[in-house]
């Protein structure tokens, strides 16, 4: 206790609740043991079904996981050893699983090749590849077939799976891994090829030619090494492959053109160098080659200095515009003289009050050019969002009215606890009010709210939702749809990983990183200063 | 973290400030100028939101600043639409919020209690650590969370893509750190006089926490449930990446979609409703808890 600096209670610290005269009994009431092993029972049950669920899908490695961590909470749990582990537990669980996880694993991610056309291991693509070469073998028996995505997956972009009907009636579903039997009662075949399939939402005719390119390159590997292909979408048959892998070499030969092909660059490519390529690939470590793509690729490169570039200054920009203006308007109606200073104060921070999901959305319909208000209101005709500058001024202004009743607010806050025999001392010395401000109230207000100005700049660095609500990162130029006028790094990655139409989460990943340490390098001299890390005690 | 004294963002009472006299208006007429022209900027679009809600004629060429006129037609409309379920964006939006920030308080409680009452090996090391993570917004690992919980959904489906709780469980992972230095600093002003006196009379830890500590700190426990609401309700990037089924998605990528593509001109009537609807939950937290929230504020959680 000698050693808490911590202040001593003041009034601000509520009292009155919780007297601690009241436990004469200090044995723990029984349903509260109770309600502490129902729960303990009920984890360790969520436990044991992941882990099942895991074995059954072939995780062997996770079920170990899995098992260590119902140890752990039996062990805190169950038994009065390791107090601070009680009440540290499930953050920490949370904590390692959901943030710590997802930056190991995105940092990993970001030295692979992860993405579109490269999604599985070296064997499953292979698989895959020789799938698809199959040629339908004289007098084999068609399959009917219907082209379905998981419930709940995007019809545009989920993963396809094949529910096929053999000519005996016996249904089956074929994934990019093989065929297994689909036995549920609620199927239903009409005409020779499933209707519906609980799960499943079955593609309709428009829905399926939209993936013509998916389903060409897709077929479902059979046991006996031939593979099952769509032929049209309501028909599928069988047939032997024509390509051969020799595991031993490493090479694929193809029967029928005599064409071999090498793996290289994680997928298979002619040796001679005539010809495509494989249609599948897989994932395999590519080292640094996402970062150097990054600084060397000439679209990415010069694309990702424009974006650094533009993002600093959106970020810097932003709190030097909010910062003013709230600082201001703070200076302004810290005037004891003005009447109605509460009602002003309560109005100015409306813009506060509103989710910014939803400020955005309005801004950008106000800064819409041919029915806009901003234009409807100053009969200018500005085309806000197809013009460079006209863009980032619009992001900028837009930002401008979200941010700066924060400034005020804390502005406000600082000007009133700037003590008053102060500024009395300096009016009698004469000083003027532009110098009392100069000397006096700003390096007051910079020392109380410089922090925040800092967390300030580092959350609008990474401003994602402002920009893709916006902005969308545009304006594009003409011929490069990868990097937008208003992109922040964050908004690129974005757009790299998911929003593309060939997701490269490695490449993402790589961006994503390299925000990472521009942060770190940011906010590190704020954490070496930060005073917290003294006080700890 | 921060050394900002708490703001009073409340109506001004100052004992010392007495009834202006008459001519002082004389004086400060510009400041009360410059302030109406200040908050102008700051509600005219407000009263555009509002305005394009009730106007009649539902489309963006219609919309004008003031109202042109009054109809509920555009919220008819809106709570009507087959092919954008409101009112499931709003109960998601509402049943996320609530359930994440109520878990992150508690989550972040518990830690906050350990590491301001208990003294064990680790203890240094773990807030340094928590302190350090805070610099690395969630958001940047959203491919690792995605591809993990893609991952998870098939593992464990009420858990994946597209579900209440996956998402649920993302915002979840920064619950530890988020808030422990705020409510540690809090728990540290609670004197430890009382868990002493109650530790003499018996009481178990768990008891002390329950009954004596959580109850002391209610102030700054509201805090942080605010705070976090209002972050996860208006979460865009992840929300956005996680939740692309209609029927899982929150308001803020609800009303994303309605700004997008073709259709965004025709239906802007039904979006301010939608834009305006959205807006209340917030906005009344804002009015009822004006304080705590300017309190969070100068702590270092930013908007």
């Amino acid at each position: 206790m000698s050693t808490d600096p911590s202040p001593e209670p003041t009034g601000t610290t509520p009292s009155g609740a919780g007297n601690p005269m009241l436990f004469h009994h200090g044995k723990t009431p029984a349903w509260a043991l109770a309600a502490k092993w129902i729960l303990i029972a009920l984890a360790l049950v969520l436990c044991g079904y992941i882990a099942m669920r895991l074995s059954d899908l072939g995780y062997t490695m996770w079920v170990v996981l899995v098992a260590f961590v119902a140890m752990i909470i039996l062990a805190v749990y169950g038994t009065k050893r390791a107090v601070p582990m009680k009440y540290l537990l499930p953050g920490l669980i949370l904590m390692l699983g959901l943030q710590i996880w997802p930056i190991v694993y995105t940092g990993a991610t970001a030295f692979s090749n992860y993405g579109q056309g490269h999604l599985a291991t070296k064997e499953e693509a292979t698989a895959q590849d020789i799938a698809y070469s199959v040629q339908q073998v004289a007098g084999s028996k068609p399959y009917g077939l219907a082209v379905a995505v998981k419930d709940g997956e995007p019809v545009a972009t989920g993963e396809l799976y094949f529910l096929l009907t053999d000519p005996a009636g016996k249904n089956f579903v074929g994934d990019a891994k093989g065929l297994t039997p689909l036995t549920d009662p609620g199927v239903k075949v009409e005409s020779g090829s499933i209707s519906t399939a609980p799960g499943y939402r079955i593609l309709n005719l428009r829905e399926a030619n939209r993936r013509s390119k998916d389903l060409a390159n897709f077929a479902v590997p059979t046991a006996n090494g031939g593979g099952i292909k769509a032929s049209g979408i309501s028909l599928a048959f069988e047939g032997r492959p024509t390509l051969v892998w020799d595991k031993k070499a490493d090479t694929i030969t193809d029967s029928q053109t005599k064409q071999v092909y090498v793996a290289r660059g994680a997928r298979w490519v002619p040796k001679d160098g005539q010809g495509q390529p494989l249609p599948v690939g897989w994932k395999e470590n590519v080292g640094f080659q996402n970062f150097k793509t990054v600084f060397t690729d000439p679209t990415l490169r010069t694309g990702f200095v424009k974006v650094f570039g533009w993002n600093l200054a959106f970020a810097a920009l932003s709190v030097l515009t909010t910062f003013i203006l709230g600082m201001l308007l703070a200076l302004l109606l810290n005037d004891p003289r003005i009447k109605g200073r509460g009602l002003y104060r309560s109005l100015l921070i409306l813009p506060y009050a509103i989710p910014v999901f939803v400020s955005a959305l309005v801004w950008q319909s106000m800064f819409n050019q041919e029915f806009g208000l901003v234009n409807n209101l100053t009969h200018l005709n500005v085309d806000w969002f197809g013009n460079t500058w006209a863009a980032r001024s619009a992001v900028l202004l837009t930002n401008l009215w979200l941010g700066f009743p924060y400034m005020f607010i804390v502005c406000t806050g600082a000007l009133q606890s700037i003590p008053d025999d102060v500024m009395e001392a300096a009016r009698i010395d004469g000083a003027s009010p532009l110098r009392m401000l100069r000397s006096i109230i700003m390096p007051l207000l910079l020392v109380a709210v410089g922090p925040l100005l800092i967390a300030s700049f580092a959350f609008n660095f990474n401003n994602f939702g402002l920009i893709q609500l916006l902005t969308g990162g545009g304006p594009f130029n003409t011929g490069n749809a990868q990097i937008g006028s208003t992109d922040l790094l964050i908004n690129m990655a974005y757009r790299l990983a998911i929003n593309g139409t060939s997701p490269n989460y490695g490449l993402a990943s790589a961006v994503a990183i390299i925000i990472f340490f521009i942060v770190a390098v940011i906010s590190l001299p704020g954490f070496l200063r930060s005073k917290a890390l003294e006080e700890v005690n | 973290m921060s050394t900002a004294a708490v703001p009073d963002a409340t109506p001004e009472r100052s004992p010392g400030v007495q009834q202006d006299p008459a001519g002082t208006f004389g004086k400060v007429w510009w400041k009360h100028l410059l302030a109406i022209l200040a908050l102008l900027f700051a509600i005219f679009p407000i009263v555009f939101v509002i305005s394009a809600a009730l106007n009649p004629a539902g489309t963006m060429s219609a919309s004008s600043l003031l109202p042109r006129g009054f109809s509920l037609a555009n919220f008819r409309d809106l709570l009507q639409d087959p092919a954008r379920p409101f009112l499931t964006w709003y109960k998601n939006s509402l049943v996320i919020s609530l359930l994440a920030a109520l878990f992150s308080t508690f989550i972040g409680a518990c830690s906050a209690y350990v590491f301001s009452r208990m003294r064990f090996r680790g203890r240094r090391a773990g807030l340094m650590a928590l302190l350090l993570l805070q610099m690395f917004p969630a958001l940047l690992a959203f491919v690792g969370l995605y591809i993990t919980f893609s991952k998870i959904g098939e593992i464990v489906p009420p858990f994946g893509l597209n579900t209440s709780w996956g998402i649920i469980l993302v915002y979840l992972g920064g619950a530890m750190g988020g808030s422990v230095w705020l409510l540690k600093g809090y728990f540290d002003t609670v004197p430890k006089e009382l868990d002493e006196a109650a530790l003499v009379d018996g009481a178990s830890h768990a008891r002390i926490f329950f009954t004596i500590t959580l109850r002391l700190v209610t102030p700054i426990l509201v805090t942080v449930f605010m705070t976090s609401f209002v972050g996860v309700f208006g979460e865009f990037m992840l929300a956005s990446i996680f939740l692309t089924n209609a029927d899982a998605q929150t308001l803020a990528v609800g009303l994303y979609g309605m700004t997008v593509g073709n259709t965004k001109f025709a239906l802007f009537g039904e979006f301010a409703a939608g834009a305006l609807l959205s807006a209340i939950p917030i906005a009344a937290l804002y009015l009822v808890f004006q304080k705590q929230l300017a309190g969070g504020l100068t702590q270092g959680s930013v908007k």
